[in-house]
């Protein structure tokens, strides 16, 4: 029998099961595939805090959703088209989210009794008819898997855990993608237990032939390359951006990386990825606790190295004081805040933008610092440098806020040049600046007000930072009530001078009458949104904000240019309150805090009534 | 200047050696052409603790002891925290950084781990290291970054003008104990041996020759170095150590600790107790034989430990001089050796081959 081979343009996958069920490998290794065959693609990770909540509950459920198409996306998607659900939980978790239509993919062998209890199911979805407006393809995966593997030495728990490679093989068939790689994988991660390595390749491989031999699909699927620009690619998560842009940061700059850190979700990878890149010089200190961290690596910076400090919001709150201190001596330093849902301990794994003011404003007295904050997982690496590009130049902390979806999230990432990479460089002082031979450690550079940076071991500059207010250029203990009010003045206008890009305007049909603006990872949504409103035929502009301070010179201009001002935040109005306050610009919000990314259909909607609204007027 | 701090090969075979230590602490700090004298270190700025301040004499002390390890200036930092000694950088002619409350340990580590050609000397007091900064003071002893640590121990706050600290005994009658302190105060020598620390010491204020002795083997020493200071605050908690210098009664209730000698004062001896710890018995009753005689170099820390309970219930003998100083590597040799291990495994970083690193695909 041949069966039905179907074109698609785009799908969207979600693999969700329990958290022991390795739905996120089997996510990362569908994804992997997919990158190879050359689809532009999106991923969206999703799992609980807790690291094996109980079984086949609720709370455990752990997914992780993909889109690939044959042209470039914005999004993880919207809506799946497809649900692989490893249990009733998985299913019950997830069912809300998909369209009528799409396809379930649900292991009957884990619709017992008492499991469907767990989730409170009266009776077996799968056998009842409630979902009857769905394509269910019930499949008996863990029995499959454990058949498959009656020949192998391994014990059967071993085999019903290779049941995510029989549904990675099953959907790899049925959408055709290539399997090369998950078996060179599965060898390489199994290399020290080889029956293991080839069991779960014999699984992944039952999984194929069973998609090619069973009724229960008749189709398959085909979703082309995608024509991206010309390059070379890799698929990338924000963190490992993030962690990458940190290394091509000490290489450009010429300088030693730093990195004090203190293990936080979702903030982690970072730190685990520097570690592993000691040969580029790196030193990596694993702090006793969220100030230390930020401590050692503003100790690292006036020593002369490039400090970094990587943390989420909590850790941010406990680092307020060293930030301020950096401000005060005015020496370089990185924070990274890789935002998660709060307040307090919040929701760890889940997304959200609620540090923006706490990283603008979240310190004792006038304390600015630039905050920048990257678009898309892949542009975490391109933030990084600008991070380090502006920290130096200016010796300023500077704050960079990635959130968990940038971070865990990612995407086919075109590989820049190595001699495109900016230089960073900005030497130390190495002579006295002053007269008679004196060393004057806040005397500014007339063109960036930055001050000197004389590293220990400079012979003749020596000299005390500190806490305490600083008299104008000598740096010597000032309490002098004019001298405070011009540092203060000073300090702030270093920062309001950074030289940043102007705010770019995207209306291609130069008529709109409204503007989208957004900052940070809320970018591919809104962008995917405007897309579907302007598919429609309506106009709308869009521009979104990297440099959350100093803001671009012309965004008061832009924000005054349209009618309306669409603001999407996935906060309460944070970036909004800040412009109303400095435009006075009557910015129209739109706030979600659900933990998780807007949706492109839903900003599409939200742009469509404001553009509406307008025409009512 | 950017060869100095840059690349991997810093620290190579500092504290490799199986010695004791001693000598090695400044091996990798460059030395001054010139000779040098207490001039030299000291800053323009003008010296402002209250008069009387104990912490007058530490300066003193440190700023005519530091000519004679012939170090380059420029590679000597002093870090501080907040409190009335947390001023002391200010008033030396090296570089330095007056940080907050209770992180000199920790904005010092970075430094130190990075910078293995630097002497980094952290001054704090007993409120700054062992209230807030607590946790930084015990975890950078116990991974033995090269600091000199200088423990000014007043057993009171000074610069916010008299609360009890950490130290202070029980009962002390101060403006936030009204009707005395509940705290059972933390004794700082036990403290740094509880976390293993490498180097641990007491002197005091007043005795210039002994506390500049004590230096010499801190900075000898390389790793981290804890040095307690007693220091009298003439303003919050006058005379707090005066049985120590009071010359009726100092000679018979300083113990003084130094290697390969017996433990005694003029008039009281350690000795061994039959359950096993430690005890003081009058000097003329006993078996000069039976003294303990001390072992700084002991590599397990229970027998220091012990010595440093002896001056409870306060003050009636008092144990002064080093307690421990073992050879154990330093934290920025350790960090230095991965570097290279790295280099050695993988080759110098190569940032192209990073990125490219994974699996890639080409279009166009």
């Amino acid at each position: 029998m041949t069966k039905q081979v179907q074109q698609l343009d785009r799908v969207i996958i979600r693999f969700a099961g329990d958290s022991g069920d390795g739905m996120q490998l089997t996510g990362d290794r569908f994804t992997a595939g997919t990158a190879e065959f050359g689809n532009d693609l999106s991923t969206l990770p999703n799992f609980p805090a807790e690291i094996r909540a109980p079984a086949g509950t609720l709370p455990g459920v752990s997914s992780f959703q993909l889109h690939f198409a044959d042209h470039d996306i914005l999004t993880p998607g919207d809506a799946p088209n497809v649900l692989v659900a490893m249990n009733p939980a998985a299913l019950k978790a997830n069912l809300a989210d998909l369209p009528r239509g799409a396809d379930i993919i649900a292991n009957t062998d884990e619709f017992t009794k008492r499991n469907l209890a767990k989730v409170g199911y009266p009776a077996n979805p799968l056998e009842d008819g409630s979902l009857a407006e769905w394509r269910l393809h019930a499949v008996p995966l863990t029995s499959l898997t454990v058949k498959a593997l009656e020949t192998f030495d391994i014990s059967k728990k071993d085999a019903e855990r290779a049941k995510n490679m029989f549904a990675l093989g099953l959907l790899s068939w049925l959408y055709h993608r290539p399997t090369e790689h998950t078996v060179s994988f599965l060898q390489t991660k199994f290399a020290r237990k080889p029956e293991i390595a080839k069991a779960n390749i014999a699984a992944f491989q039952a999984g194929w032939n069973y998609g090619e031999t069973t009724e229960s699909f008749s189709v398959s699927y085909e979703v082309k390359p995608a024509r991206l620009a010309p390059g070379l690619y890799r698929n990338i998560s924000g963190n490992q951006a993030l962690a990458y842009g940190l290394i091509a940061a000490g290489v450009q700059t010429g300088l030693p990386l730093f990195l004090g850190s203190y293990p936080i979700t979702p903030a982690s990878d970072i730190l685990h990825e520097l570690s592993k890149h000691k040969q580029f010089g790196i030193r990596t200190f694993q702090a006793e606790d969220e100030i230390a961290g930020v401590g050692a690596a503003l100790g690292a910076a006036f020593g002369g190295a490039l400090g970094v400090t990587t943390t989420s919001g909590p850790g941010v709150a406990l680092k307020a004081e060293t930030v301020g201190l950096a401000v005060t001596t005015e020496l370089p330093l990185i924070v990274v805040d890789v935002q998660r849902a709060g307040p307090s301990t919040g929701m760890p794994t889940k997304t959200e933008q609620t540090d923006l003011l706490m990283a603008l404003f979240g310190r004792n007295g006038e304390s600015p610092l630039p905050v920048i904050a990257p678009m898309s997982p892949s542009d975490c690496f391109d933030a990084a440098l600008e991070a380090a590009r502006i920290a130096v130049a200016y010796r300023t902390p500077v704050m960079l806020l990635s959130d968990g979806y940038l971070a865990n999230g990612s995407e086919p990432w075109r590989l820049p040049e190595i001699d495109d990479l900016p230089d960073l460089s900005a030497p130390f002082t190495t002579a006295p600046n002053g007269p008679d031979g004196a060393f004057l450690p806040f005397l500014r550079d007339p063109d960036t007000l930055a001050r000197p940076w004389a590293v220990p071991g400079t012979p003749g500059l020596e000299h005390r930072i500190g806490g305490i207010e600083k008299a104008d250029g000598t740096g010597n203990i000032s309490y002098d009530p004019d001298n405070h009010d011009r540092m203060v003045r000073l300090r702030q206008a270093k920062i309001d001078g950074i030289d940043v890009s102007d705010l770019a305007v995207d209306d291609p049909g130069g008529q709109a009458r409204v503007l989208v603006v957004g900052w940070g990872s809320t970018y591919g949504a809104i962008a995917a949104g405007v897309r579907r409103v302007r598919a429609a035929g309506g106009q709308v502009a869009q521009a979104h904000l990297r440099h959350l301070n100093p803001l671009p010179a012309n965004t008061g201009e832009v924000l005054r240019r349209y009618d309306k001002v669409l603001l999407p935040e996935i906060n309460l109005g944070q970036l909004a309150l800040l412009l109303r306050a400095r435009f006075l610009v009557d910015v129209i919000s739109y706030n979600r805090v659900r933990g998780l990314p807007f949706k492109a259909e839903e900003l599409a909607g939200v742009i469509q009534d404001v553009i509406d609204s307008g025409d009512r007027q | 200047m950017t060869e100095l701090i840059n690349g991997t090969g810093t620290g190579a075979g500092a504290g490799k050696g199986q010695g004791q230590g001693q000598g090695q602490g400044l091996s990798l700090v460059p030395k001054a052409e010139a000779r040098q004298s207490l001039k030299d270190f000291k800053s323009d700025q003008e010296v402002r603790w209250c008069p009387g301040c104990g912490d007058y004499a530490i300066l003193a002390a440190v700023q005519s002891f530091l000519p004679e390890l012939g170090l380059k200036r420029e590679n000597i930092v002093f870090v501080s925290g907040i409190g009335c000694s947390s001023r002391f950088p200010y008033y030396l002619n090296t570089y330095g950084v007056h940080s907050i409350h209770g992180r000199a340990p920790a904005i010092a580590t970075g430094l130190a781990a990075s910078r293995p050609d630097l002497s980094v000397w952290v001054i704090t007091g007993d409120g700054d290291a062992l209230s807030i900064g607590g946790n930084h003071l015990i975890h950078a002893l116990r991974r033995n970054v090269n600091l000199n640590i200088l423990l000014f121990n007043n057993r009171i706050y000074g610069l916010t003008k008299g609360q009890y600290s950490p130290t202070s005994e029980v009962g002390k009658i101060t403006k936030s104990t009204p009707m005395g302190s509940l705290d059972k105060p933390f004794n700082p020598i036990s403290l740094a041996l509880g976390a293993e620390a490498s180097f641990v010491a007491r002197t005091l204020d007043s005795d210039r020759k002994h506390l500049q002795s004590v230096l010499r083997e801190a900075t000898a020493h390389r790793g981290a170095s804890l040095v307690e200071i007693y220091q009298n605050c003439n303003i919050f908690n006058d005379n707090a150590f005066e049985p120590l210098k009071d010359p009726e009664v100092r000679d018979d209730i300083t113990l003084k600790l130094e290697h390969g000698l017996p433990i005694a004062s003029a008039s009281k001896a350690v000795v061994r107790a039959a359950d096993g710890g430690l005890e003081v018995v009058p000097r003329q009753s006993v078996d000069p034989a039976r003294i303990l005689v001390h072992d700084a170099h002991r590599p397990d820390p229970s027998v220091a430990f012990a010595l440093s309970r002896l001056d409870e219930p306060a003050f009636e003998h008092v144990p002064i001089g080093i307690f421990r100083q073992v050879d154990r590597p330093s934290y920025d040799t350790l960090m230095a050796a991965q570097l290279e291990e790295a280099v050695a495994q993988k080759g110098q970083g190569d940032l192209a081959g990073l990125l490219t690193g994974g699996d890639t695909w080409r279009i166009g």
